[in-house]
């Protein structure tokens, strides 16, 4: 079980953070040192592209909320992209989907930001 | 879509011990999985249990005092799927596995016991000085 992080430039000023595997109390850890990384170099607007996410629980949960709240203190912003019907749920049911653009695809999330 | 009923099969008692530690967490969603497939449960359903064994395991991580393993017990019957997790450390109270602790949807300390209510039919903990934290878990199958 890992997590694969990768992360490119958008054409826009936002960061694509593409995620691929398990995101859970082992390997959250590794996402969120690729996000601290990321803001400290003064990067605050990201894609989070969870397509390839097979499950994810509350410590993946927190890291994407930790990041969230970080970006917004200088006006950045975290979107989702994400069509798996199991992880979409559990951003349901913890409410998260009010404080999370959730898109698509990722032109969905590029459109929104632009 | 529904899995075929399982005959006798089904029913059993499967216990795993796995370390106190990150990296095995996995390794009890895998066995629930294993189990809850063994039951007439829906895809949707087994997901809904394996992240509910994740979120006590990792509970139990980040907050047994002192306990060096956890104990996961998968009581399967004809009606429900029974988890039991179980450290021998000292945990949180238990007013903090209340939902109400759950205050915002941008407080992640309470998310993983906010999943967990949300996803199971019962939840029950209970702490004993002596033998430690268990959380017992139950799934229904619906008929």
């Amino acid at each position: 079980m890992d997590i694969k992080v990768h992360v490119r430039k958008s054409d826009g000023d936002a960061y694509v953070v593409e995620l691929a595997g398990e995101i859970d109390v082992y390997t959250s850890p590794k996402v969120k040192e690729a996000m601290t990384e990321l803001i400290d170099q003064g990067h605050y607007h990201f894609i989070m592209n969870l397509e390839k996410v097979r499950y994810i629980d509350s410590t993946g949960l927190g890291v994407l909320i930790s990041a969230l709240k970080r970006v917004r203190e200088f006006g950045g912003s975290v979107s989702l992209v994400c069509t798996n019907p199991q992880i979409k749920k559990i951003f349901d049911i913890t409410g998260l989907v009010k404080i999370f653009g959730i898109f698509d695809s990722e032109p969905s999330a590029m459109k929104e930001l632009a | 879509m529904r899995a075929p009923v399982q005959a006798v099969g089904a029913v059993g008692i499967v216990e795993l011990r796995i370390p106190n530690k990150a990296e095995w967490v996995a390794v009890a969603r895998l066995a629930v999985a294993a189990v809850a497939h063994r039951l007439p449960f829906t895809i949707e359903e087994i997901e809904d249990l394996k992240l509910a064994v994740a979120e006590a395991c990792t509970n139990a991580i980040q907050h047994a005092v002192g306990a060096s393993s956890i104990e996961i017990i998968c009581d399967a019957s004809a009606e429900a799927l029974r988890l039991t997790v179980r450290d021998a450390g000292h945990a949180l109270p238990a007013a903090s596995l209340s939902v109400s602790s759950f205050e915002t949807p941008e407080t992640p300390s309470n998310l993983g016991v906010f999943l967990i209510r949300s996803l199971m039919d019962e939840v029950e903990y209970t702490h004993d000085p002596e033998t430690g934290t268990s959380l017992v878990m139950v799934k229904r199958v619906a008929h």
